[in-house]
């Protein structure tokens, strides 16, 4: 019998369990401790799934469901399980760099190794990414007053294949090795001679189905924003989350392809004995550098941009005020996502080629800070004159203009091929990339997420508990990455798992610390979300519009009907919804109902992503029976699919007119809330017009609110 | 706006039936965009063959000691008429709405596309028994045989789902799904055309003679 047939190259020594009973040591036990934490993280929720009666529910309700608010709500949920993974990674390499002063600490090379790995490529991939799209997923087609996107199977599928990418990367916490060589993967070094094993195979395809997923969902909402805007929404109409959600699509269209390319050549070399980047032979690693960052430093802005389009979102809406400079915020994000191709070699400056290449990519560089500096200027005068209200993603707003400023300017640093020699490969360039990459998008999420939770699931957040988590995640993050800016300078480099110079040490206790403090900023958030569901009742804001928003997506009940929008919204202007309320139009009865047709649910989406899953696994693990029918039965369920004619339902206009004038009689019944009383359990989600709150002389315009609940 | 105002590139049914033109909007619209990305893919698969056909010989056979200029002619007529065929096949749906006729100039396509794949597997087969070049021996080879087997990949999938238009032609008529999907199917052959135009020019003609 030739086990290896059926079990490819996976022995029982692959399990990392295996390294904890063959080499007692506490790395090994770290390990182990990890993949049990997966295990049994896994058995708990089967086990939840299973007392809860939760596993018909969960199969009809949401992992069949092509709807883009579940979708997106999906997505978000895979983002903060990743996120949870990847930052305590984050903590163990502080504590390993801290203690591993003159001594080999407690983690191995290889095993610090795979964690910045894991890290870097969970955190990218599996976080910023999901993140981004869940929230595009849920509010870009509220605000432009659609019922659906274009392609809701392949928004699905998109989900499906990015989950399917996670679980992989999930999977080789217990079984194998991951790669050692970082989330850009260079090769010769993750190539078969010197990475033999199947860490950099995990790398490869969790990295590839992420990257089809990506390419898929840019390609929907650039659709979806093109065709399926509501009557009168031209696009300088649209609120600005949605001009970025476009150029991240675009980006995403163009971006995502150099990626897919880059590692089915990474896997030829590796599978097949191809030369793409191996040393000799033709050969040339430099090719790898070049495409990878043709798709990385677009990946940058893919992430930033919808951030920015968030930033403007919040500061207009807690500012109460029309954002300042629209059209100049349009362009300037056009104008990123353009200079966004024309950087990338400023990634390896130290290749070698000529100083006057070096030279034109490094003002390029500099360039993409103009339109983000008129970006910065137009948030901050949005706030000029505004009636500020400092909530939670007001504080995340503010905290992101100082500190993003900051990382900027060592970017324009950075940006200049001297300086870059000097710091390149230290922990500045560390520092200079979370500095980007953390206020501006991970808190621009968590912003985002304290922004519409209320439209998703009818209650707010508790907003002490909100604040708490930002006064940990805020000044945590300055100390754990300013120090590593000096660090940085002191040459430091980066990825690096020993020390023998004093003089890091305070400076590394104090990033660790600041790990510490992010670690509690997450804890706070995780309790805020569970105190938030415990209370909804008293957060509960059923009529939708707990911030005065402006867009359409607060013009609809929280959460939002499976149908989104009763009747199809006709817009006017700019912030529709805001100028209907100002003018007494809002919650007007339409004239006429019409029947509704939504896509009906299908098992085809979860069950491609489980094929996908598997052959990857098979190749990470060259088990090719089960490549072989894993590829056969995940297009056998497309074409399966193709053959069903019968794909949509149809919602009676009755039914949809009876949900929705209840709705519209509660919103007009209720009294609605000022400002000042934003946070307290009054606030419903009918907010009192401004016109009228100024009127009644309650608050006098130019003053702060303090809004602590 | 008027059914004459939103054409989009390719064939219309605006004219015939006007129900299916207002249905393919949104999908043609979504397919044009993924070929776009499509073709992102090879411009890179063409760029890394653009340096490594120049610097990745290592030594190795050289691109005009490899190619079979007469046997890529050849491939390309059976390409282009291929989508000569598809072409007739689209205009049988749009004019005729002869399922029989469809059918007909889609099997003329199946055949010559297969022909088409079935010589570029008898170069590679020649070029590793007689030449001694497969992928392995360098990274002028690998370049070569990554973009020229993606593109071999794309006509094969393509083949692929023209058998599977067929069965679905057979089972549901010319309806309007079907009649999308044609026209989606139809806009990737002809790509396909003018990805192997490009191959053709830059690596055969360009590499013989350099």
């Amino acid at each position: 019998m030739n086990w290896e047939l059926i079990f490819g190259q996976l022995q029982w020594t692959s399990f990392v369990f295996a390294g904890a009973i063959l080499d007692p040591s506490l790395s090994e036990f770290i390990a182990s401790g990890a993949g049990s934490i997966a295990v049994l993280g896994a058995v708990a929720v089967v086990i939840l799934l299973t007392v809860k009666r939760w596993w018909v529910p969960l199969w009809r309700d949401w992992l069949t469901s092509v709807d883009h608010k579940k979708v997106g709500i999906m997505y978000m949920v895979l983002a903060l399980v990743m996120f949870a993974r990847a930052v305590i990674e984050a903590a163990l390499m502080r504590a390993q760099q801290l203690v591993a002063y003159d001594s080999a600490g407690f983690l191995s090379a290889d095993h610090f190794g795979q964690l910045f790995s894991t890290h870097g490529t969970i955190m990218i991939f599996f976080v910023a990414m999901p993140f981004i799209t869940g929230l595009m997923n849920y509010v870009m087609p509220l605000q432009i007053g659609a019922r659906d996107v274009s392609f809701p199977l392949l928004n699905a599928i998109s989900l499906m294949l990015t989950v399917a990418g996670a679980i992989l990367i999930m999977i080789s916490l217990v079984v194998g090795q991951f790669s050692t060589g970082g989330w850009t993967a260079y090769p010769p070094f993750t190539g078969i001679e010197f990475s033999p094993g199947e860490g950099v195979d995990y790398w490869i395809w969790a990295v590839s189905l992420g990257s089809i997923g990506s390419t898929l969902t840019g390609l929907n909402f650039a659709v979806t924003i093109y065709k399926k805007r509501c009557p009168g929404m031209t696009l300088f109409r649209m609120p600005l989350f949605c001009w970025t959600t476009l150029c991240t699509s675009i980006l995403m269209i163009f971006a995502m392809a150099p990626l897919t390319a880059v590692t089915v050549m990474l896997a030829l070399d590796r599978y097949a004995g191809f030369h793409f980047f191996t040393n000799g032979d033709g050969g040339n690693m430099m090719n790898y550098a070049n495409l990878f960052w043709l798709f990385g430093h677009p990946e940058v802005y893919i992430l930033i941009l919808p951030a920015f389009g968030v930033w403007s979102e919040v500061v207009a809406t807690f500012s109460a005020k029309r954002i300042y400079g629209y059209t100049s915020l349009v362009y300037a994000t056009m104008c990123i996502a353009v200079l966004s191709f024309a950087v990338w070699l400023h990634h390896f400056f130290t290749m070698g080629q000529s100083a006057n290449v070096n030279a034109i990519f490094g003002i390029a560089t500099m360039v993409i800070g103009v339109p983000t500096g008129v970006k910065v200027y137009d948030w901050l005068l949005t706030m000029v004159g505004g009636r500020i209200r400092f909530s939670t993603s007001m504080l995340f707003l503010i905290n992101f203009l100082l500190t993003f400023i900051l990382g900027g300017l060592t970017g324009v640093l950075l940006a200049n091929p001297g300086v870059d020699f000097q710091v390149h490969n230290t922990l500045f360039l560390v520092a200079h990339f979370h500095n980007m990459i953390i206020p501006g998008v991970l808190f621009g999420m968590f912003a985002a997420v304290q922004f519409w939770f209320p439209k998703a699931f009818g209650f707010r957040l508790h907003e002490g508990l909100g604040r708490a988590s930002f006064w940990c995640f805020a000044p945590g993050f300055l100390l754990a990455f300013f120090p590593l800016y000096w660090l940085g300078m002191m040459g430091a480099t980066r990825r690096t798992y020993m020390w023998s110079d004093p003089e890091y040490l305070p400076w590394l206790a104090l990033a660790m610390a600041g790990a510490g403090l992010i670690l509690a900023g997450f804890a706070f958030m995780v309790t805020q979300i569970v105190v938030s569901v415990r209370q909804r009742d008293r957060l509960a804001c059923p009529l939708g519009d707990p911030w005065d928003g402006r867009a359409l997506e607060w013009s609809i009940p929280a959460p939002a009907p499976e149908w989104n929008f009763a009747v199809l919204p006709d817009v006017t202007s700019r912030d529709a919804f805001y100028e209907a309320k100002q003018s007494g139009q809002a919650y007007r009865s339409p004239a006429a109902y019409e029947d509704i047709e939504v896509p009906r649910n299908t098992a085809t989406a979860p069950l491609i992503g489980l094929f996908a899953c598997a052959w990857a696994f098979g190749l990470v693990w060259h088990i090719w029976w089960l490549v072989a029918v894993s590829f056969v039965l995940m297009w056998a369920v497309v074409i399966v699919r193709s053959f069903n004619m019968n794909t949509v339902e149809i919602i009676p206009a009755a039914r949809v007119k009876a949900q929705n004038e209840a709705f519209l009689a509660a919103a007009r019944a209720a009294p609605g809330v000022p400002r000042e009383q934003e946070m307290t359990s009054d606030n419903r989600g009918k907010a009192l017009p401004e016109a009228l709150t100024a009127r009644a002389g309650a608050v006098p315009a130019g003053r702060a609110v303090e809004v602590l609940s | 706006m008027s059914v004459s105002e939103r054409l989009h590139p390719g064939v219309n049914l605006g004219a015939t039936d006007p129900e299916s033109h207002e249905a393919a909007e949104e999908v043609v619209f979504g397919f044009w965009i993924f070929l776009m990305s499509d073709l992102v893919l090879f411009a890179v698969l063409f760029a890394t063959y653009a340096a490594m056909s120049v610097q990745g010989i290592a030594g190795g056979p050289a691109p005009a000691e490899v190619f079979d200029l007469t046997a890529a002619f050849v491939e390309t007529l059976l390409l282009l008429l291929s989508s000569f065929a598809f072409g007739f096949a689209m205009l049988a749906m749009k004019y005729r709405e002869n399922a029989r006729s469809v059918l007909a100039w889609l099997l003329a396509t199946g055949v010559l596309g297969a022909a088409f794949v079935g010589m570029e597997l008898h170069d590679y087969y020649v070029m590793i028994t007689a030449h001694g070049a497969p992928p392995q021996a360098s990274g002028f080879l690998s370049a070569y045989y990554l973009l020229t087997g993606t593109h071999a990949l794309h006509v094969s999938s393509g083949l692929v789902w023209m058998v599977i238009m067929a069965v679905q032609i057979a089972v549901f008529g010319l309806n309007t799904a079907v009649k999308l999907r044609l026209m989606r199917l139809a806009l990737f052959w002809h790509m396909l055309d003018v990805v192997w135009i490009g191959i053709f020019t830059f690596v055969y003609l360009f590499g013989v003679v350099s």
